[in-house]
Parts: structure tokens; C-alpha cells; sequence
């Protein structure tokens, strides 16, 4: 505008153009993002506060410990640093017990995942108050102890048991569950089917089922548009599910404790176990790091993985 | 007459209490382009849902090409749909959208990637055979939907208000597109809209439909010239609708005395509605009425609003016969009429349509 009466050969200055209402409607712009910017910080802040201090910190120092040594005593000298910790990881008998914990907690998805689909589907097929009820339904046992619960399963699976009073009755002979990886795989598969439903409703209480008919219409029988279509397209829900049932079924502790018994060690009480009784933090530190990083690479591979689907 | 393509005999859909189709007969010929009309709520995509198989007739007959298919799933039916906003895939790109359709009909690949290919070029989006939906506008997604029913070659094409989610310039383009399209390809469209003015530009036959029933059936001009009821004449268009008796000699006496010579079959004494469209009407001033051809009928009212729309002015004329509202084309050397003049308005009787009340 101002440009036109400068001359040539002098780069004409922005200049804010006359009357200084403008001027003060761009201070009034600034200002306003700078207040909003502070608003959304101070919003943020007892969120981010209790998370730095209650969790970022301790897992520094879990970090920290990791690398830490253990006296004869038992006590944790923050001294002489080393990875001794970490090449213990290598040991067979740790190994061996990552290696159980990382099936059972996949037994435990798949299954979850199995038996939740169709539920799921079921669910949010439904009409909107039949939908709410048998979402209530599915909250229900989150109304009782979790440790209740699993101890019941422990009354369930014991060898007075019905199921195996059940089992001899008809002459199938005793069944021995309980204290099998198998009692914890159904104690976790009980514990954390919700997680798996939740998710999976919500993708596909989401779904567009006009995509459903346009497959049926293009010659795709039921099955196939289900494959084609409503898989791939819920598949934000499995991935959720499948990684809220996965991490907590990993680094599981009470379900293994009190239906796995002394055989059925998994990392859970693994580590609980190098705080107490073996009292070798850093190893236990150690093994909570592994722990964290599997379950955060399970979670940068959902990210991705969701991501590429949408 | 050619062969008939899609026949309902009798085709009525309930759902619960709600009659949402009444009893329809319809015959739609081979290589027509048929538009079923209609506002929402009156049965039109039902009906359409019904022929494409996502729908089960309650009861009655849907035969293609003579083959009954009432109820048989979608995916066996040689139909495909367009649907409302498209129902893209949005999890495949446009060529695996395209190909859906052949792929489940087991197609050689080879085969299929000709075709689909081909089906892009046809729609002019051979160059983003590898976008996903979402990267495409809201017309482009419009054709590749069309794309993907057109080329399995179905014997009817069904189109559920393809052009409703495109702005008004795109949507009159894609009109003439899909009309050209629909003329090369040959394959039988029926078309459901709630616009008007699409299924009069459009179709070869249309037919209105109100509350689950099928009120008309004809031609563009039939249906707009010659409405057989009060809805159609209303829905279709804007149109002037004067209350009249049949006297005894067959001519219509509307109120105020105003006696028009009309044709037709009505008994003596009916209440009858006559209809007449703002376009068809003639102003002149009430002292010019000399000027008026001596066949003509008239009656003589007051002007009221005069509002222009540009290609066109509106007056809003009283008479004791009622309210009628007349259409002047707007062309130079154009008369304009003042509130408050006395203006005879007179029209072609031919113009005048009768209906019963």
C-alpha cells in the first residue's frame, strides 16, 4: 500500500498502515494466544506435577538403581556402576520366565480377543438402551475387589473345587488346575476380558455399515464383507484391546501369585521377589526397565500400526 | 416397448407399525433412466434399498429382467448401487476399490486391472488410481463410486442421491455427466433424489412418491405439465392452485364467478383444484384487456409484491378467484407492473391442468 510513494531503489518498509486501530487489534491477537497458551499450561499442571513427581521421578531412580551394586549384605551400594544386572537378564532361568510370562500374556490376548469380538459386535449392534445395559453389564465385576475375585477362582480351580468335584463325579477323573499356567491364563483372561470389549465396542459402535452393504452389494457374501471390511476397519480396536489385555497380563502379579503357586512364576513376582526376598534391587530394577521398554515398544508399534490404518 | 428391467408387483416394506413403502406397481424398461421423486421420509431410498437387496420386501414381487429376486441376498443380485455420499473403502486406494466388485466375482486379475483401468478412464480418474478416498475431493469420490458399480456391467444401476454432498455448480455438471454416461453405457439407472430439477433434467420417466405410495408415474413433461395430483402438482415446481366447482355444463366456475371452458372427465358438482404454473401466466393491464387473444382464459386482479430473481420477475396478484402468483421472464422492453395496479392475468387454457380435490 505505503509501497508505491517509496523510492525504487530502497526496499519498502512494512509499514503498519495508518491509525492505530489495527495496531492495537494485532496486540490484543497476541495477547489473547499467549493467554490461552498460559491457560491451557496451568490446566495441564496438577496432571503434569503428580506425573513428573510421582512417576518420572521414580523411574529415574528405578534407572538409576539398575546400574547400582549389590553388597553380601544385601544392601544397594550407589556405587561402582555397572551392567552386571543386565547380563543377568541372559541367565536361563530368566529367560525362562520371560519367556512364560510373554506366552501366557499372549494366550491371554488372543483368547480376550476371541472371545470379545463377537461380544463386542453383538453389543454395539444392539439399540442404543439395550447397548448401555449390557455395557453396564460388562462393568459389573469392576464393582467387586479384584483380589476377591481372583481368590474365587482360586475356590473355583481348587482340587475340592466344583469343577473338579464336577470332573470326578463324572468319572473324568481329578483335573489339576489350579497352580497351572493355565488357572493364570484364565485368571487373567476373567480379569481383563473388559479391556478387551471396551475398545473393541467403541471401534465398532463406529463402524459405517453402509461400507458392509456397498461389499454385499459389489459380491461379497457376509463372511467375506466381515473380513474385507469390518476387520480392517476396527482394527483400532483390537490393537487397543489387544495391548490393554497384553501389558497388564505381562507384568502380572496378583492373578500369577495366587493361582500360579510356586511353579507358575511369572516376571510380576519375579521382580516383587528380588525387592523382598532375595533383596537384589538392582536386579529388580533392571527387570522393571525391560518390563517398561517391551510394553513401550508394544505401544510405539500400536501407534504406528494405528497411524498407517487411519 | 422394450423389454422391462426391474418390475415391483404389489411391494410393500413395513417396518414395525410404520408402512414406509404402500403397495407399489412399477415397471421400469431396459435402458431406461427412471428417478423415483419424492421428499424425505416418503419411501423412495426404501424402495431402492428393497431392488438392491438390503432390504426384504413385507410382502409383494421384485423381478430383474423377469427373474424374481425379492429375496435374495445383495451380492447374488445383478445390480450395483451408488450410494448416498459414496461408501468409499477408505481403507483401500481407488483401484482397490474400483476392483472390489470383480475380484469377488472371482475375475482373472489380468482381467480385472483392464477393466478397472478402463472404468477410470471412463470417469476420467485414471491418474489417481493409487489415492486413498480421503485424498480425493468430494466430486472425485463421486466418480469413483460410480466407477466401482459401473464396472461390473450390472443390468440396473441404482444411484441413491449420488450429487447430494456436491455444492451446485459441481452437482449441475455431474448431471449432464452422468445423463451422457447413462446414454453410452445403455444400462438401466433408476435414480433416487429429492430434487426436482434433477429428475426433470435427467430422467427418460420419473415417478413421485409421497408417504409410500407412488402417486404419478411419467414423462419429465407429463409429470410437470400435467400433474394428476394436488402433492405432485405442488411438489413439482411452483404452481398456482385456485379452488373451482364443475357446473353443469362441464365448465369450471371458480370463486368470484370466473367461468373457464376446461377438458375433462370430472361430474358435475366435484370440487376440483385447478393448477396453474406461474410461467404459463400473462399480465396485462386491466384497461389493455383487448390485448388479450380471444381464447384465452382470464380473471383480473390486483398486484401485490413484485420481486425480481434476474432471469425473471414474480408478482404476487390477488383476485377474488384467489391468489395466484405469475412468472414474467425478464427480456428488454419488458412492461413492470406497480403494486397496486389492476392487471388482467390471462393464460392458454391448454395450460390450465384440472385435479380432484
Amino acid at each position: 500500500m505505503t509501497s508505491t510513494l517509496a523510492p525504487e531503489d530502497e526496499a519498502p518498509e512494512e509499514r503498519p498502515p495508518e491509525g492505530t486501530e489495527v495496531i492495537a487489534h494485532e496486540g490484543l491477537e497476541a495477547r489473547a494466544a499467549i493467554a490461552e497458551r498460559r491457560r491451557g499450561f496451568f490446566l495441564g499442571l496438577p496432571a503434569m506435577v503428580y506425573l513428573t513427581l510421582l512417576f518420572v521421578f521414580p523411574f529415574f531412580i528405578v534407572g538409576v538403581y539398575s546400574f547400582a551394586t549389590r553388597s553380601a549384605t544385601g544392601s544397594t551400594r550407589l556405587s561402582d556402576w555397572n551392567i552386571d544386572s543386565y547380563v543377568k537378564l541372559f541367565d536361563p532361568l530368566v529367560v525362562g520366565i520371560v519367556w512364560r510370562s510373554f506366552w501366557i500374556a499372549l494366550l491371554t490376548t488372543v483368547i480376550c480377543l476371541v472371545v470379545a469380538y463377537p461380544f463386542a459386535y453383538y453389543i454395539a449392534t444392539r439399540s442404543r438402551a439395550t447397548r448401555n445395559v449390557l455395557l453396564v453389564f460388562v462393568m459389573i465385576p469392576f464393582w467387586s475387589n479384584f483380589l476377591i475375585r481372583t481368590y474365587a477362582w482360586r475356590f473355583l480351580l481348587g482340587s475340592d473345587g466344583p469343577i473338579a468335584q464336577a470332573s470326578e463325579a463324572l468319572g473324568l477323573g481329578t483335573i489339576r488346575v489350579l497352580f497351572t499356567p493355565v488357572a493364570v491364563a484364565i485368571g487373567l483372561i476373567y480379569g481383563f476380558l473388559p479391556f478387551m470389549i471396551l475398545p473393541l465396542y467403541a471401534a465398532i459402535e463406529r463402524m459405517d455399515w453402509r461400507l458392509v452393504e456397498a461389499a454385499r452389494d459389489l459380491y461379497a457374501d457376509g463372511w467375506t464383507a466381515f473380513r474385507k471390511v469390518t476387520l480392517p476397519l476396527t482394527k483400532s480396536g483390537i490393537l487397543a484391546g489387544s495391548l490393554l489385555v497384553f501389558v497388564p497380563s505381562f507384568g502380572a502379579y496378583v492373578t500369577p501369585e495366587i493361582l500360579g503357586g510356586a511353579k507358575t512364576v511369572m516376571l510380576g513376582s519375579y521382580v516383587v521377589r528380588q525387592f523382598q526376598q532375595a533383596r537384589n534391587w538392582p536386579f529388580g530394577s533392571a527387570l522393571s526397565i525391560v518390563i517398561m521398554v517391551i510394553m513401550l515398544a508394544a505401544l510405539v508399534a500400536r501407534q504406528r500400526g494405528g497411524a498407517k490404518e487411519l | 416397448m422394450a423389454e422391462s428391467a426391474v418390475q415391483l408387483t404389489g411391494v410393500t416394506k413395513r417396518f414395525g407399525d410404520l408402512v414406509a413403502v404402500d403397495n407399489i406397481d412399477l415397471d421400469i424398461s431396459d435402458g431406461e433412466f427412471f428417478s423415483l421423486l419424492g421428499p424425505s421420509g416418503c419411501g423412495k431410498t426404501t424402495t431402492l434399498r428393497m431392488i438392491a437387496g438390503f432390504e426384504y420386501p413385507t410382502s409383494g414381487s421384485i423381478k430383474i429382467h423377469g427373474r424374481e429376486v425379492g429375496l435374495e441376498p445383495p451380492d447374488v443380485r445383478p445390480v450395483n448401487t451408488v450410494f448416498q455420499s459414496y461408501a468409499l473403502f477408505p481403507h483401500m486406494n481407488v483401484r482397490e476399490n474400483v476392483g472390489f466388485g470383480l475380484l469377488m466375482k472371482k475375475v482373472e486379475s489380468s482381467e480385472i486391472a483392464k477393466r478397472v483401468e478402463r472404468a477410470l478412464d471412463m470417469v476420467q480418474l485414471g491418474r489417481r488410481a493409487d489415492a486413498l478416498p480421503e485424498q480425493l475431493s468430494g466430486g472425485q469420490q463421486q466418480r469413483v463410486a460410480l466407477a466401482r458399480a459401473l464396472v461390473n456391467e450390472p443390468e440396473v444401476l441404482l444411484l441413491d442421491e449420488p450429487l447430494g454432498a456436491l455444492d451446485l455448480k459441481l452437482r449441475q455438471a455431474m448431471q449432464i455427466e452422468l445423463k451422457e454416461l447413462q446414454e453410452r453405457v445403455g444400462i438401466t439407472f433408476i435414480y433416487v433424489t429429492h430434487d426436482q430439477e434433477e429428475a426433470l433434467t435427467m430422467s427418460d420417466r420419473l415417478g413421485v412418491m409421497h408417504d409410500g405410495s407412488l402417486l404419478q408415474v411419467g414423462t419429465p413433461e407429463d409429470i410437470y405439465e400435467h400433474p394428476r395430483s394436488r402433492f405432485v402438482a405442488d411438489f413439482i415446481g411452483e404452481i398456482n392452485l385456485l379452488d373451482g366447482t364443475v357446473g353443469s355444463d362441464g365448465t369450471v366456475v371458480l370463486k368470484g364467478g370466473y367461468v373457464l371452458p376446461l377438458d375433462h372427465q370430472i361430474g358435475a358438482g366435484a370440487a376440483v383444484n385447478v393448477a396453474l404454473r406461474p410461467e404459463q401466466l400473462h399480465l396485462v393491464l386491466a384497461d389493455d384487456s383487448d390485448l388479450i387473444p380471444p381464447n384465452a382464459s382470464r380473471l383480473v386482479g390486483t398486484v401485490g409484491r413484485r420481486v425480481y430473481f434476474g432471469e425473471s420477475y414474480y408478482y404476487e396478484v390477488t383476485s377474488e378467484a384467489g391468489a395466484l402468483d405469475v412468472r414474467q421472464e425478464n427480456r428488454p422492453g419488458l412492461t413492470l407492473f406497480e403494486p397496486g395496479q389492476r392487471v388482467a392475468v390471462h393464460w392458454d387454457p391448454s395450460a390450465a391442468a384440472m385435479l380432484e380435490e
